[in-house]
């Protein structure tokens, strides 16, 4: 203990020194926050004030700063002492900006800024400074699965950023879906012609670089270890089994087309001349530019192109969702007839042509060159002398009795992820009465063959797709430093795909880096801290190895949990589940938030001066909090706010801690969850609600009201309502009366 | 007029789009429509009854074949070239401009309805106005009033008298007009042998596109 040293360093510039007693706040600090050290500075972020705190670093051997300014979120490149624990009391965004600037408001203002100082000063001295991970990897090899465009790119872009790739496709050769493509959709203006695609370019660049190890017939036996430190074996089909040392991976294991055959209704199986879009391309590579001939031999004279088969399907019984390339795909294979005679009459029944990019201007081309787009939903393909009849029903006349005789009818079938295995449906109960797989059906393999006890792929999202965080951070799985790109992900077209895999392969690289450096991937990146556990005091719940949202923690053989620090993103969804409190980070613990909430003077019964707590989710509320401050959304001042890394960490005693020292309420503010989750951890915010729903019986013990929790949800954005409906809390509070704990 | 209907129809078979293509006005506009239907919901008479088929919809039944529907059709005729859907679709086409395409074939076909207003007062004013390069207002306004029967002419005539003497006063109308008088070209044989040409340039343009056809 005496080589800690506690320091407060009050600034008062930005309005704070007019608006506040700084005097008074130095007091507090000194007194009540038992600071050796306290110092003012009218300007604590300019150069002179970083400096009188490094000095005293220095020279006065300060360990531990409360710097009592503004939010934690300002001024982050000032403040930075990297040996020195820092905690944040937040004057500015926190107090000053978010109260009246009036006579009556002064003295509740007041009581807030010395709050803020006494929570910074308790919290400051909860902390330790984080020293980093020592059990890092180093390697920084790339593994990238699956050799289509998307794997391909991303082994280049690495190797070009200057890291080995491993390349592992379970075909004979690399090229995917591309490599069976005649030609592919326009990339560049004018975007009139299909173009070249490419793939033999990527094929000769991946053969030249020296970087990239490729490996054919191959598949992933067995991924174990942890970012950094992956050892994965490639079981090569006649061959011996190799073992990789891998630092992070990207999984681009694509699409399979869903399955014609279950559209018979549309003439597939039963004529020969009705195929799929891929069944086109290898028409259209074996015509090579000339006229296009059908399976018997035939020069295709018309041609209907059938979009949305067995996709956009409200029935159930087919894909829900739209695979998003198919209209730009059914247009170039249209221009691949029309090229080669422009007298083929090509049609395209479609319900919404959907052409993202610069597809518009391809569609155009295509009726350009004389392509006929109509509007309707064809409900029968049946075979009519030579060629097959079409019956569809016009949406823009309204004729349910529409046909077109056509030669060939090609069907735009959708994309169906290679995602492995569905793990939620591995530990998910049997259901009475559900239905046992079909037989004959195949089971899903394993891609990746993780060894992690929350199964063996990485976790799905809808429809099979692999699940990533769709707004922010699109490449993110929940399995750090590995990355899903290309189709596997959502459905997508070639150039977005090589999009994906450009952004997959760089996130890769940066989880690579931060693994070898100790530190947290995003979106705490660059964090040192990491989770530890007392383990004397564990009962081997197993509640923290089954809530991580990122399958960083495992169990030994007695069932204790073992940490993979790199795997963790430090959301302290652990730390929240933990019923005996032994997890904790070295500067996010239950002890630091614990020791805020108790710092806070909370005034008796009579004073009529309620006191609520916020716990605020770091990555959504905490900002729109800070952000309602800096537009100057005022609100009451019977509220203190601490930051939490996320609602998951929130762990209930610090709500029970809160009520049974007299604090009337509490907020809590967390992301989304659910289907259009929010949430920066995926799980977090829905496992600390579902744990917050039990709070309520721990309220009905205490015999206290059930709104003495209220459970909000928070997006970025609500900076304008946020400050109402604090308001509207604390009137709520108000009426219901003071908390009868106070004063015990 | 019907043996030139019977050549088209025999010449381009099956494929009318392609005709409109080659034959109407404009109508080499009609495939790059997308069908999202803003030329019909902007056009200020859908809501009459007489618009049978909007834009949009003649646009689809060209490309669906429908040859008889859309060239014997009184919709393009109902177009008061008010030049809403031509500003506003998307896809830069000009609508007024092809209604008037199509309009205008269906009538060389003789496939345009007959006494079909618009079709009427067109065709009026062009025969009225070539003669003499400008047009014999008393004689246009004459021709407009007896088209249904000489007694609703006469109570028509009746019915709008103060305003032609109101027109007369302020020397707005000339009443001699009535007598083949009144304001011309300065040059009526430049005009008609202006219009011989412009004729014999369209017949030639015409020929040419049959014949790449």
């Amino acid at each position: 203990m005496s080589d800690k040293k506690h320091a407060a360093y009050i600034c008062a510039g930005c309005g704070l020194g007019e608006r506040l007693d700084i005097a008074a706040l130095e007091a507090v600090a000194k007194k009540e926050g038992k600071m050796q050290i306290v110092r003012t500075h009218p300007f604590l972020c300019s150069e002179e004030g970083v400096a009188m705190i490094r000095a005293d670093i220095e020279s006065e051997g300060v360990t531990h700063a409360a710097i009592c300014a503004c939010s934690r979120r300002a001024k982050t490149e000032a403040f930075n002492f990297p040996t020195t624990a820092i905690a944040r009391g937040n004057l500015r965004e926190g107090v000053i900006w978010v109260r009246p600037d009036t006579e009556e408001a002064r003295e509740t203002t007041q009581e807030m800024a010395e709050d803020y100082v006494r929570m910074a000063c308790a919290e400051v001295k909860a902390m330790t400074q984080p020293a980093g991970n020592p059990n890092t990897g180093m390697n920084k090899t790339l593994l990238v699965v699956g050799g289509g465009i998307s794997g391909m790119t991303a082994a280049l872009e690495a190797s070009k950023a200057g890291y080995k790739v491993v390349l592992v496709e379970k075909t004979g050769s690399l090229g995917g879906w591309a490599a069976r493509l005649h030609r592919r959709v326009p990339t560049r203006e004018p975007f009139k012609s299909p173009e070249d695609t490419g793939v033999a370019d990527m094929l000769a660049a991946i053969e030249a670089d020296p970087n990239i190890k490729v490996y054919l017939n191959a598949t992933i036996a067995k991924t174990s270890g942890a970012p950094g430190r992956f050892k994965v074996d490639i079981a090569v089909e006649s061959g011996p089994t190799v073992t990789e040392d891998i630092g992070a991976i990207v999984q681009a294991t694509g699409f399979t087309l869903y399955d014609a055959g279950k559209l018979p209704h549309l003439g597939y199986g039963k004529s020969p001349h009705v195929v799929d879009q891929a069944g086109l391309e290898a028409l259209a590579r074996a015509a090579n530019g000339g006229p296009i001939k059908r399976a018997d031999g035939k020069e295709v004279k018309s041609v209907v192109f059938v979009q949305c088969a067995g996709q956009r399907d409200a029935s159930g019984e087919h894909l829900p969702y739209c695979s998003g390339h198919c209209c730009n795909t059914s247009i170039k294979q249209a221009i691949y007839f029309k090229d080669a005679n422009p007298d083929v009459d090509a049609v395209v029944l479609y319900t919404d042509l959907r052409t993202p990019g610069n597809g518009e201007d391809f569609y155009r081309a295509a009726q350009n060159r004389g392509v006929i787009f109509s509007k309707g939903v064809v409900s029968e393909v049946v075979p009519a002398g030579d060629g097959l009849s079409v019956k569809f029903h016009d949406l823009i006349l309204d004729d349910r009795n529409a046909q077109i005789e056509a030669d060939l009818v090609v069907l735009a079938t959708g994309m169906v992820p290679n995602s492995g295995v569905n793990i939620d449906s591995l530990t998910a109960p049997q259901v009475e009465g559900q239905e046992a797989p079909a037989e004959g059906e195949v089971k899903p393999v394993s891609i990746l063959n993780l060894t992690y006890r929350q199964g063996p792929d990485i976790p799905q999202f809808k429809w099979g797709f692999t699940d990533s965080h769709f707004i922010c951070f699109p490449y993110e799985t929940r399995r750090t430093a590995i990355y899903a790109a290309g189709p596997v992900r959502r459905p997508m077209d070639i150039a977005q795909a090589i999009e994906d895999a450009t952004g997959a392969a760089m996130k890769a690289i940066q989880a690579m880096e931060n693994a070898g450096l100790g530190r947290a991937a995003h979106p705490r990146s660059g964090d040192l801290s990491f989770p530890t556990a007392r383990l004397e005091g564990c009962t081997q719940c197993k509640r923290c190895t089954v809530e991580c949202p990122f399958g960083a923690i495992d169990e030994d053989e007695k069932r204790y949990p073992v940490f993979n620090e790199s795997r963790c993103r430090r959301c302290g969804t652990c730390m929240g589940a933990c019923p005996v409190r032994v997890i904790s980070f070295e500067n996010y613990s239950v002890n630091t938030v614990g020791a805020q909430i108790k710092a806070v003077n909370i005034p008796d019964e009579f004073e009529n001066k309620p006191r609520i707590l916020i716990l605020a989710c770091e990555n959504d509320a905490y900002p729109a909090l800070d952000m309602a401050a800096l537009n100057r959304n005022c609100y009451s001042a019977y509220v203190r706010a601490i930051p939490v890394r996320c609602l998951g960490s929130v762990n209930t005693i610090w709500i029970t801690d809160a009520l049974n020292s007299g604090y009337d309420g509490v907020m809590l503010m967390g992301c989304k969850h659910g289907e259009d989750y929010q949430c920066h951890f995926v799980k977090g915010s829905e496992l600390g609600r579902y744990r917050m729903s039990k709070v309520y019986d721990t309220l009905k013990g205490m015999n206290l009201e059930p709104e003495r929790v209220l459970d909000l949800e928070v997006a970025i954005t609500d900076l304008h309502t946020l400050p109402r409906k604090i308001d509207d809390y604390v009137a709520k509070i108000q009426q219901i009366g003071p908390s009868p704990f106070k004063g015990f | 007029m019907s043996e030139l209907n019977q050549q088209m129809a025999a010449r381009y078979k099956n494929n009318f789009l392609k005709e409109i293509e080659e034959q109407a006005e404009m109508g080499e506009w009609v495939k790059m429509c997308m069908q999202c239907g803003v030329c019909s919901g902007s056009c200020p008479t859908h809501f009459h009854p007489g618009w049978e088929h909007p834009p949009q919809e003649i646009f689809m039944m060209i490309r669906a074949g429908k040859r008889e529907e859309v060239l014997t059709s009184p919709s393009m005729w109902m177009c008061t070239s008010c030049y809403n859907c031509y500003v506003r679709c998307p896809r830069k086409l000009p609508i007024t401009h092809i209604m008037h395409g199509i309009a205008e074939y269906a009538y060389r076909l003789g496939l345009a309805p007959k006494m079909q207003p618009t079709l009427h007062l067109s065709q009026t004013f062009w025969n009225n106005c070539i003669k003499t390069g400008r047009v014999n207002e008393v004689r246009l306004t004459q021709s407009l009033y007896f088209k249904d029967g000489f007694m609703a002419g006469i109570k028509k005539g009746l019915e709008m008298k103060d305003v032609a003497l109101g027109l007369i006063k302020a020397k707005r109308l000339n009443i001699l007009e009535a007598l083949g008088f009144g304001h011309k070209c300065k040059d009526v044989q430049g005009i008609h042998r202006m219009l011989a040409k412009a004729r014999e340039l369209e017949a030639k343009r015409k020929g040419a596109k049959a014949q790449a056809a």
